[in-house]
């Protein structure tokens, strides 16, 4: 390693917007997740690639506490979110989701209109304090997801009335409505035609100005696009962590290898 | 995976002929559509049965016979001082208003040239013993008309009233003291002549009950304030109770032992005989919160009891129907738990929450056992409440009370108004569950 590397390293470290320490995750009495330690850093994206069922979705429904909602889960471990410990008894999981936004793996729209969907939640925060205010949001966020073009004139009909590519563009929009500080993305493209993938890939190329974003995806090509971290998960352990350029070009562990280059997953 | 796994003993055969397998299958299928078919068309034919007897035997209660006569209200006899002073006019008893009746019977038949053996005393006997009594009410609302001549509507005896329906016959009052064939013949002359007349009877819809001696007079309208002030009370007290209770259970309760013995709990409750709860109302809220007997409020809280556990488990199976990616999509963009129920999966349950309200309204409607206990049952509702303190507290009766009362009586005039309380509670269920029917349509289709 040459000290280029080595600065950037500690850069990170110091960065750190969440860190993972020996996170373990339980369905019941079945282990999801072994030992993990992910350092997620401010204003980069990181990807989460490994295959089916290996824990990726788990792994990030920890990082909101969405796995609060599952009642045989059990979370061990810590995570810390700005040095925080977001799993502390202090903390109110509602305030971390506000801070941590996620859209789902399924597009799951509210049965409301497009317009109520994008505005829940700024409504419920409070973002905006008129009519007009609340528009400009809506407006910016449906913009961001790419979906405005197709939505402008028709914000008043439900969202569940969208194709499904649309719906998952409006869960993002309703997502990045609220500024949260993280968002947490699984597999936001798997239902979206190579143009609205390309759109949603500048969105995150333009959060990542401001936010860290953590994808998931199944999309080898797009990991490499729009990450610049990239962890690899096999059955619910964390193979390997790294600089996304380097995972792909010259991975450490041979199931890395393996399952980029196609022989496993 | 290959092509060589196609089956070697395959014959040819041809798409237009069906084979042995084919055509036993069609055969099963064929017989299991006419086994439904045949199962349907028992329900229907009961069903029609049922419709048929409940609209022969109960619509002569919707028809009632008047008579019309024209009484002079004689000053002699109603107010003897001639002050027309109230007070003095009220010192004449329905007795005294007999003889005017009478009178005007005689009067009548002269008119019409009516040949009759009757004295004017059994003509008067024509018309329900309401007649005076009616009378006297009008006069001591009018007392300046005393001394004039007065066109009246008097109902018919029953036994006149079921001549006209063809409940009576001349062969059947053979042994009947309460009328007689002379007096047929006069009920002819005067039907002939339009002096009785059989018209829609509003006031067995909304008048109040009478008692056993003037059928004629009974009415449903008393006992359905009575079952409304009930219906009340029952969706007041159990659409809140129940709806908090399984959105708490379904939604916020942690799932343990406690919980699943309360989940099991109901839906026993449920299948608790309703007399059950009957006799807990007389237990608890008669004998030992001391609440008035036969009040429809104490009724009201027997039915809700009765409906809590049937609105709990409909309002249940709601809202687990709401998908849970909904619930996660409120908690994904920082909602609360109470926001993403309140604001998301409740409207969507709202539906399957109102018809199942409706339908346990519809219940608690028709239901009679819990009333007998609590004294429902027997009372004759013959006032109807003054206030809505006294709709609630009151005694009173409901529908099918009043419908059970009826049946239990002697005259067949009453059997008549049981079968046409009937139809008016069943028109009353089908309303509430058609109404409970569209809300799930209307609502269902939003998403
Ligand atoms: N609610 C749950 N209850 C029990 N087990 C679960 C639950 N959710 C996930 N699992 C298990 O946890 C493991 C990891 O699942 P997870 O959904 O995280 O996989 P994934 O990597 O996201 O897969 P995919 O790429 O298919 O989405 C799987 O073995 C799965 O069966
Ligand atoms: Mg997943």
């Amino acid at each position: 390693m040459n000290d280029m590397t080595r600065l950037e390293n500690a850069l990170d470290v110091t960065e750190a917007k969440i860190s993972a320490r020996g996170v373990q995750v339980f369905y019941g009495d079945t282990q999801a997740i072994r030992d993990v330690d992910v350092e997620i850093a401010d204003k980069t994206v990181t990807a989460l690639i490994g295959p089916s069922g290996c824990g990726k979705s788990t792994f990030l429904r920890c990082l909101n506490r969405m796995n609060d909602t599952i009642e045989s889960c059990r979370v061990e471990g810590t995570i810390l979110l700005d040095g925080e410990d977001i799993y502390d008894r202090r903390v109110d999981p509602v305030q971390l989701r506000a801070k941590v936004g996620m859209v789902f793996q399924k597009p799951n729209p509210f049965p409301k209109s497009i317009y109520d969907n994008v505005a829940y939640g700024p409504r419920i925060h409070g973002l905006a304090r008129t009519r007009a205010e609340l528009d400009e949001i809506v407006e910016r966020a449906l913009r961001r997801a790419a979906l405005w073009t197709e939505a402008k004139d028709r914000l008043s009909e439900p969202g569940t009335g969208l194709s499904g590519g649309q719906q998952q563009r409006l869960c993002i929009a309703r997502a990045v409505a609220t500024e949260p500080e993280v968002l947490l993305m699984d597999e936001p493209c798997s239902a979206l035609d190579p143009i609205a993938t390309a759109q949603v890939e500048e969105l995150i190329d333009e959060l990542r100005q401001n936010y860290s974003v953590v994808i998931v995806t199944h999309s080898m090509q797009q990991a490499a696009r729009v990450s610049q971290k990239t962890a690899f998960f096999h059955l619910g352990n964390l193979v390997e962590f790294g600089e996304t350029g380097h995972i792909f070009t010259n991975p450490e562990d041979p199931r890395t290898e393996a399952y980029i280059t196609g022989r496993i997953g | 995976m290959t092509d060589r796994g196609a089956p070697a003993r395959r014959t040819q055969s041809s798409l237009f002929a069906a084979d042995r397998r084919t055509a036993r299958r069609n055969a099963v299928e064929a017989r299991f559509r006419l086994y439904g078919l045949l199962a349907i068309c028992v329900g229907l034919l009961m069903l029609a049965v049922l419709v048929v007897t409940i609209v022969t035997r109960g619509t002569g209660a919707f028809q009632q016979s008047f008579v019309t006569l024209t009484v002079e209200l004689t000053a002699s006899k109603l107010d003897k001082s001639g002050t027309r002073h109230l007070e003095a006019i009220k010192k004449v008893s329905t007795f005294g208003y007999a003889p005017l009746l009478a009178a005007a019977f005689e009067t009548k038949a002269a008119d019409l040239g009516i040949d009759t053996p009757l004295n004017p005393k059994e003509m008067a006997d024509l018309l329900s013993k309401d007649a005076a009594a009616t009378l006297r009410d009008h006069v001591l609302a009018h007392p300046e008309q005393i001394g004039q001549s007065v066109e009246f509507r008097f109902l018919a005896n029953s036994r006149v009233d079921g001549y006209l329906k063809g409940r009576v016959s001349r062969d059947s009052i053979a042994d009947d003291k309460n009328i007689s064939a002379e007096q047929l013949d006069f009920v002819d002359a005067l039907v002939a002549a339009g002096v009785i007349t059989k018209t829609f009877n509003w006031d067995f819809i909304f008048g109040a009950d009478a008692s056993d001696q003037r059928p004629e007079a009974a009415g449903m309208g008393v006992a359905m304030l009575g079952s409304l002030a009930m219906m009340l009370v029952v969706l007041v007290l159990s659409l809140p109770i129940g709806v908090a209770a399984s959105i708490y259970l379904e939604e916020f309760a942690p799932r343990t032992w406690w919980t699943d013995v309360i989940e099991v709990n109901i839906s026993n409750l449920a299948a608790v005989p309703s007399i059950v709860f009957g006799i807990l109302g007389l237990a608890v809220f008669i004998n030992y919160m001391h609440l008035p007997m036969s009040a429809p409020l104490v009724g009201g809280l027997v039915l809700t009891l009765m409906t809590l556990p049937t609105i709990i488990i409909s309002t249940r199976a709601s809202l687990k129907a709401v998908p849970p990616s909904i619930r996660d999509a409120a908690l994904g963009v920082g909602a609360s738990k109470m926001q993403s129920v309140f604001h998301h999966v409740l409207p969507l349950a709202a539906p399957g929450i109102l018809t199942g309200t409706i339908i346990g309204l519809a219940q608690a409607l028709g239901e009679t056992a819990p009333l007998l206990l609590i004294g429902m049952v027997g009372f004759i509702a013959s006032n109807p409440p003054d206030s809505i303190a006294g709709a609630l507290l009151s005694p009173n009766s409901a529908m099918p009370a009043q419908i059970y009362e009826w049946a239990k009586r002697a005259d067949p005039a009453f059997y008549e108004r049981a079968w046409g309380g009937i139809i008016i509670l069943l028109a009353f269920l089908i309303t509430m569950n058609t109404v409970a029917v569209i809300l799930r349509r209307r609502f269902e289709r939003r998403w």
